[in-house]
């Protein structure tokens, strides 16, 4: 078991024959993704090759999905044409989201998480590394790889990674893997104020997850949904975690690179953060060096 | 990104929300002329830089205070005269001050009361948020503290937008009566109009006043932009004065690197946001002072880290470097050859503690050991936290 995608997750990349989309494309597919179409406007009818791989582009989200029984899709759409992207994925009815495209505006995130109310679509993202649930071949391939995360650092195992940024992420697989231990999945949420997943979405199902034994939850400053699901766990969750939040020394009313990371008006620090955390029983980590650590101390091993 | 006064000014025109008469000047003649334009009986003339604690200022001319009010055109023009081309010195522009380019020229209106109105981009509840109040003219955060029942939140609608029963409520909420009622309620809508359309995070305006004549005015106001959404407005990015930013960030912002100047000793350049906050907090936790915050990105070539690296060694400020890569996809070799590039062309002036984990590492530590550079290594960022702060 894992979360959200398992090695039989059928995925489409919406973007494919994009620089990025089909760097990564290409990657997952190294990776053993069953990666079956690719979706750009004006391209149905080619084909996205890569080594072995070809995989089909179509026009639309629903004829890929009709087409090729797709579940999920990969969002790597620029800016300014990713809020329509994601809601054409919606409307197709595709299981799971992930935006991966970075600098979405606000106010477009916005209409879209009113828009998806009630629909049956999960949203992960965007500005964010992806999903990884590793399989059990070299390097973990085997798995699924759906974003832009490094799958070799991965392996599988029961430890649910759960992130606002990407390379803290890869530290704390990285780690783990080190460690000795692997991951049941990992989630990178994103670091924009508005997202479609929250920590708390994803604490949830590691919690319901049987296969997920511990925990690694990674916030930074800015917004409450560390807070938020520190005080859910403090009460339902039955799995030990260990935690690390990034963003003690950053300067009130600054933006640290994500566009969500920032204190205003004294709220969103890391200091509240940490309390609210280590209140809940997590074991939290004053470097990222310390994560496998803290998770070894928060898991009795 | 911040906008001066008097671009704020432009922006409320635009979208009728009413504030002051009043215009900018860039010499003593155009404020002089301004005024008597305006013609009234008391005028208020104010330095034109993007720092708070303006009244309290002292210019390095030993003139004080970058906001005067007088009855006198004349003397507007002459103090006017004593603010531009000089340096402005207040509690949020450290020691070194600002230089004023341009004043803005205003009515003082009579005031009757002063309120607090904002709309903010609300995180918990993805929507857009109205803060208003009846303390205005003071500090929000702390009304907010001491009386908290005396802060209305009206919670707008995405797609909806807002409603008349929802400017009803806060006029209600408010106490207003007869003429400003009206006024308030068409203030509200033009700003609401103005904060989606432009997409702001932030439109504040501290205080907007009522005057005995039952005229509702934006009196100051703060204004904060989406970044992300500035493609589609380069009317409001034309305002961006790179003159009152940090030269730091500004030279960082050509290399498409994510720079933020802080006041410590160490640099950092480090990979992905997140990342980079935890480094700055490695260097703090080890005791030392980060002096700046640098995400060269997922994807940096050579000539980034090579920018990076420049930027970071012409901070007077620096007295050693830390850089923390984990190459996930990024290959560390790409990043020990952008180093090794730039130190090539300006010399190693600074201890440098470099931690390379990841992707083609083992070529990337080769390639920093063959250049024969006095680099410190270091196993994890802990390690290389202690040894750039040991180094200092």
């Amino acid at each position: 078991m894992s979360i959200l995608v398992n090695e039989d997750t059928k995925v489409l990349v919406q973007g494919i024959t994009g620089g990025f989309g089909g760097r990564h494309a290409g990657l997952s597919l190294d990776y053993g993704t069953a990666l079956v179409a690719g979706v750009t406007p004006g391209k149905g009818g080619q084909n996205f090759e890569h080594g072995d791989h070809k995989v089909p582009v179509y026009d639309t989200v629903a004829e890929a999905m009709a087409e090729t029984g797709a579940t999920a899709s990969a969002i790597f759409v620029p800016p300014p044409f990713a809020a329509d992207a994601i809601l054409e994925a919606v409307e197709a009815g595709v299981d799971l989201v992930v935006a991966i495209t970075e600098g979405i505006p606000v106010m477009d995130m916005m209409r879209v998480k009113e828009i998806m109310k009630g629909s049956k679509t999960r949203l992960i993202g965007p500005n964010c590394p992806g999903i990884v649930t590793p399989g059990t071949g070299p390097d973990s391939t085997g798995g699924c790889r759906i974003g832009i995360a490094p799958g070799y650092i991965h392996k599988k195992g029961t430890v649910g990674v759960l992130s606002r940024s990407g390379t803290l992420t890869y530290e704390a697989v990285w780690q783990v893997t080190q460690l000795g231990y692997g991951q049941s999945t990992c989630v990178g949420i994103g670091g924009d104020p508005i997202n479609g997943t929250s920590h708390l979405d994803v604490l949830k199902l590691f919690n319901d997850d049987p296969e997920t034994e511990a925990i690694i939850m990674i916030g930074e400053i800015g917004g409450s949904a560390e807070e938020e699901a520190a005080e859910w766990a403090k009460e339902f969750c039955k799995k030990p975690i260990a935690g690390f939040i990034a963003g003690a020394t950053a300067p009130p009313g600054r933006r640290m690179g994500h566009a969500g990371a920032i204190v205003s008006g004294g709220k969103g620090t890391a200091e509240a953060k940490k309390e609210a955390m280590a209140d809940a029983g997590m074991v939290v980590a004053e470097t990222p060096s310390g994560i496998g650590q803290a998770l070894l101390d928060a898991w009795g091993k | 990104m911040n906008i001066h006064e008097y671009q704020a000014k432009e922006l409320f025109d635009r979208f009728e929300v009413p504030s002051p008469r009043g215009q900018m000047a860039e010499t003593a003649e155009e404020a002089l002329k301004i005024a008597q334009e305006i013609n009234s009986d008391l005028m208020v003339v104010k330095a034109q830089v993007h720092a708070g604690g303006r009244g309290k200022g002292t210019f390095k001319n030993g003139f004080e205070g970058g906001v005067h009010l007088t009855k006198s055109a004349e003397d507007i023009g002459s103090i006017a005269g004593k603010m531009i081309g000089q340096t402005l010195v207040t509690k949020q522009t450290g020691e070194e001050g600002k230089l004023v380019r341009k004043v803005m020229v205003a009515d003082a209106v009579d005031i009757k009361h002063e309120y607090y109105l904002a709309v903010l981009m609300d995180r918990e509840t993805s929507r857009p948020v109205i803060v208003a109040s009846t303390e205005g003219g003071m500090d929000i955060e702390e009304v907010a503290e001491s009386s908290p029942e005396k802060i209305l939140r009206v919670f707008i609608h995405p797609l909806a937008g807002l409603q008349a029963h929802q400017v009803r409520k806060l006029i209600v909420g408010l106490g207003l009566k007869g003429p400003a009622a009206k006024a308030f309620g068409k203030v509200l809508k033009n700003l609401y109009r103005l904060f989606a359309s432009l997409d702001c995070d932030m439109v504040e305006i501290n205080p907007l006043v009522e005057t005995p004549d039952g005229e509702v005015l934006a009196l100051d106001a703060k204004f904060g932009f989406d970044d992300n959404a500035l493609y589609r407005h380069p009317e409001v990015e034309a305002y961006r004065d790179i003159e009152e930013e940090d030269p730091r960030e500004v030279a960082a912002a050509e290399f498409d690197l994510s720079y933020i100047g802080l006041d410590g000793n160490i640099a950092c350049l480090v990979n992905g946001a997140g990342l980079a906050m935890a480094t700055m907090d490695a260097i703090k936790f080890s005791g030392g002072d980060p002096a700046n915050f640098l995400d060269v990105g997922g994807g940096a070539t050579e000539a980034q880290v090579k920018g990076a690296f420049n930027i970071i060694q012409s901070d007077p400020k620096v007295e050693a470097i830390l850089i923390n890569i984990f190459g996930g996809i990024m290959d560390c070799n790409v990043i020990a050859q952008g180093v090794v590039a730039a130190v090539k062309e300006t010399g190693l002036k600074l201890p440098l503690v470099v931690r390379l984990e990841g992707n083609n590492v083992a070529a990337g530590r080769e390639t920093l050991t063959a250049s024969g550079l006095a680099i410190t290594g270091a196993d994890d960022l802990a390690d290389a936290a202690k040894k750039a702060v040991a180094a200092v």
